[in-house]
């Protein structure tokens, strides 16, 4: 791009001005970036002193009192992926090899308008219509299946469960994920599929022959940044959840273990002091959380330049 | 593969009418079933769910035993895939229609004058309106706007015009990671921002809203911009460049112009994204029940807090929380939605013609 300026042109001052302005604004983004943690981690260090006083809310200090947080944080994204991950699949697959040529832009026009919809508008939805949907299949996973751990306990009468949040969160994260696993199968190689089903392959032979292996790393990559805008979603949960301070795997329950955005969206606006502080460092260990798994799902793509997964 | 079959028996196949016919059969037999063995007991949502579910299983297992029995094992797994990967889109259907549908029915019923014209204060039990919440979503998401357009416009200059080494390729790469920041992170930030500037008096207002949403809206900006830069043909710069125009001003009168219809595009989908965030208001602005139309002091409703807060703190009379909150939804969904119209007409419109 652009590179046509060359050591001959002489540097006006304009020039140089719009110059500094653009690098300083492309610069600020790590700034910023920088002063997240930084000023996070300055209002939540009182929280790590002996003397913090949590007001009697965490009597065990900060770390017994987060970890139950971090625990539904990663369990909820997880159980999320598990749910969104073969549904984003087959989406992309519809979308790029199955529906009409005609009609595939669209189609995946009405899978992006999920992405549009408010959070607070899906936790509403979520716990008005999705929850009562579901009991009734609770009741009958619980009576036939309760001898698996995870259907197991008393199941919650409003619905406001563990397998709900998931559920919603997973709805939440197909767009982007069905909308970056779409971009690597139309990039396969025309030869590739050609070739195989010049070969007798069937519509299936084909996928699993060219088109899987070409996105495999757009699929890896997709999960990854499902799931760190999983871990990150917070009015869903706030909303959905019926949640308690415990660690249990029980996903139909009424004793959930809240998540860490959630937990700080409904205890935040009434806290003060230390407490508040602790609440800030549950922020700075989700940043942190989602900053590595983002890390990680931008340098897989990044080493496949051809596509960006942005938006 | 195994191609030993003879050629006569590969061609066997089944008659095009055959799927939808037996799509069309297993779901009666799916709904009769259920109406004959008396599963009507658990209300009609979850009715409606067992017939299709049952419907489906039903079809899938008749379609993968007769493509069998004709066609052979390679064509019934990949009839069974279709109806997998079909499935899968459908179901993802479901829950958009379902949400339009609910938030439509159930907000029409409180989109009245007063939801416009009112504010909350003093209303307890029925009445009273989102109109302090629209004023403060306008004037948060404007200023929002107004702090991230130059910055995000600026880096994408930045990146597509000047950057080279590694400056550029670390803003390009945190560019990406920054769009996955969660957005309660980001209020938190403005609000530590502002307690460390203002104290913790004054931390909670409009304007520490207004920045924790430009932290979500700027790298959606940068994406956007830095998209449109690309495309402009590098013919242009060179024939201003033949022309002795220095550069900043072939950027400002040249390229810029040529990608504004795309730039705008991608500006108002990130305004349509950030208008929805409820978790950075819920802490950097507060919420309140009153008409504040000062982002610079006390706190400030916006209306995705005020659904949140409707729904949450419900008084006496409960319906009528609901019924605000649905309606505050409604109201958020149709500007949402209004937003992504424009910036798809803006990009048709303009978009240069090949």
């Amino acid at each position: 791009m652009a590179s046509t300026d060359s050591k001959k042109t002489v540097t006006r001052l304009g020039d140089r001005i719009f110059s500094r302005s653009a690098t300083f604004a492309g610069a600020s983004i790590l700034l910023t970036l920088a002063a997240v943690a930084f000023f996070l981690f300055l209002q939540a260090w009182p929280a790590l002193l002996p003397d913090a006083d949590f007001s009697g809310k965490a009597e065990d200090g900060p770390f017994a009192y987060v970890a139950p947080f971090v625990f539904g944080t990663l369990y909820g994204s997880l159980i999320a992926l598990a749910i969104a991950t073969p549904l984003a699949i087959g989406i992309a697959l519809y979308i790029s090899h199955y529906a009409p040529r005609r009609f595939s832009q669209a189609l995946g026009y009405v899978v992006d308008l999920l992405a549009a919809i408010p959070s607070v508008v899906y936790g509403l939805w979520g716990i008005l219509v999705l929850a009562p949907f579901l009991t009734p299949s609770y009741r009958w996973l619980n009576e036939n299946l309760g001898w698996i751990p995870f259907f197991d306990g008393q199941v919650s009468a409003t619905g406001r469960t563990m397998l709900t949040v998931a559920v919603v969160l997973a709805i939440m994260i197909l767009p982007i994920m069905a909308a970056i696993i779409r971009e690597v199968f139309l990039q396969t190689p025309k030869l590739h599929e050609e070739a195989a089903l010049a070969l007798g392959a069937t519509r299936w032979e084909m996928i699993r022959m060219a088109v899987l292996p070409f996105g495999r790393p757009g699929i890896i990559s997709a999960m990854m940044l499902g799931l760190g805008r999983a871990l990150g979603e917070t009015m869903a949960v706030a909303m959905v959840l019926s949640p308690a301070s415990v660690i249990s795997f029980a996903l139909l329950t009424s004793q959930n273990p809240n998540t860490i955005a959630a937990n700080i969206a409904l205890q935040f606006p009434e806290s003060g002091g230390d407490y508040r502080s602790m609440l800030i460092g549950t922020g700075l260990m989700l940043f942190l959380i989602t900053m590595v798994i983002n890390m990680i799902a931008r340098y897989i793509i990044s080493r496949r330049a051809e596509f960006s997964g942005a938006n | 593969m195994t191609a030993s079959t003879s050629s006569l028996q590969a061609s066997a196949s089944l008659p095009r009418w055959f799927s939808p016919a037996v799509l069309v059969g297993a779901f009666t037999i799916a709904m009769s079933t259920l109406t004959l063995s008396g599963f009507s007991e658990e209300g009609g949502g979850t009715n409606l769910a067992a017939v299709a579910v049952l419907g489906y299983l039903l079809y899938m297992l008749i379609t993968f035993v007769s493509s069998r029995a004709v066609e052979g094992r390679r064509k019934s797994v990949d009839r069974m895939v279709t109806g997998l990967v079909t499935a899968a889109f459908t179901l993802a259907v479901v829950p958009l229609l379902s949400l339009t549908y609910t938030v439509v029915s159930n907000g029409l019923a409180r989109l009245d004058g007063t939801f416009f014209s009112n504010s909350m204060r003093n209303v307890v039990g029925e009445g009273g309106g989102a109109l302090h919440a629209i004023v403060g979503t306008l004037e948060l998401t404007g200023i929002a706007t107004l702090i991230s357009v130059p910055v995000g416009i600026m880096s994408a200059i930045y990146l597509v015009e000047y950057g080279r080494g590694r400056l550029a390729k670390l803003v390009t790469f945190f560019v990406d990671v920054m769009t996955g920041i969660p957005s309660i992170v980001a209020g938190l930030f403005a609000f530590t921002l502002f307690l460390v500037i203002l104290g913790p008096a004054n931390a909670i207002n409009g304007l520490a809203g207004a920045v924790s949403l430009s932290v979500l809206m700027i790298p959606v900006v940068i994406r956007a911009t830095e998209e449109m830069l690309k495309i402009v043909p590098n013919e242009l710069r060179e024939a201003s460049y033949a022309l002795g125009v220095p550069k900043w001003l072939t950027i400002i009168k040249v390229v810029i112009p040529t990608a504004l219809a795309g730039i705008a595009t991608g500006v108002i989908i990130a305004i349509a994204r950030v208008i929805g965030e409820t978790a950075p208001l819920l802490l950097a602005a507060g919420f309140t029940a009153s008409m504040n139309y000062n982002p610079l002091s006390d706190k400030m409703m916006t209306l995705p807090v005020f659904v949140y807060t409707s729904f949450a703190n419900q008084g006496v009379d409960a319906q009528a929380y609901i019924d605000r909150s649905w309606a505050g939804a409604l109201t958020l969904m149709i500007i949402v939605m209004v937003l992504n119209l424009v910036a798809r007409v803006i990009s048709k419109v303009f978009s240069p013609k090949g």
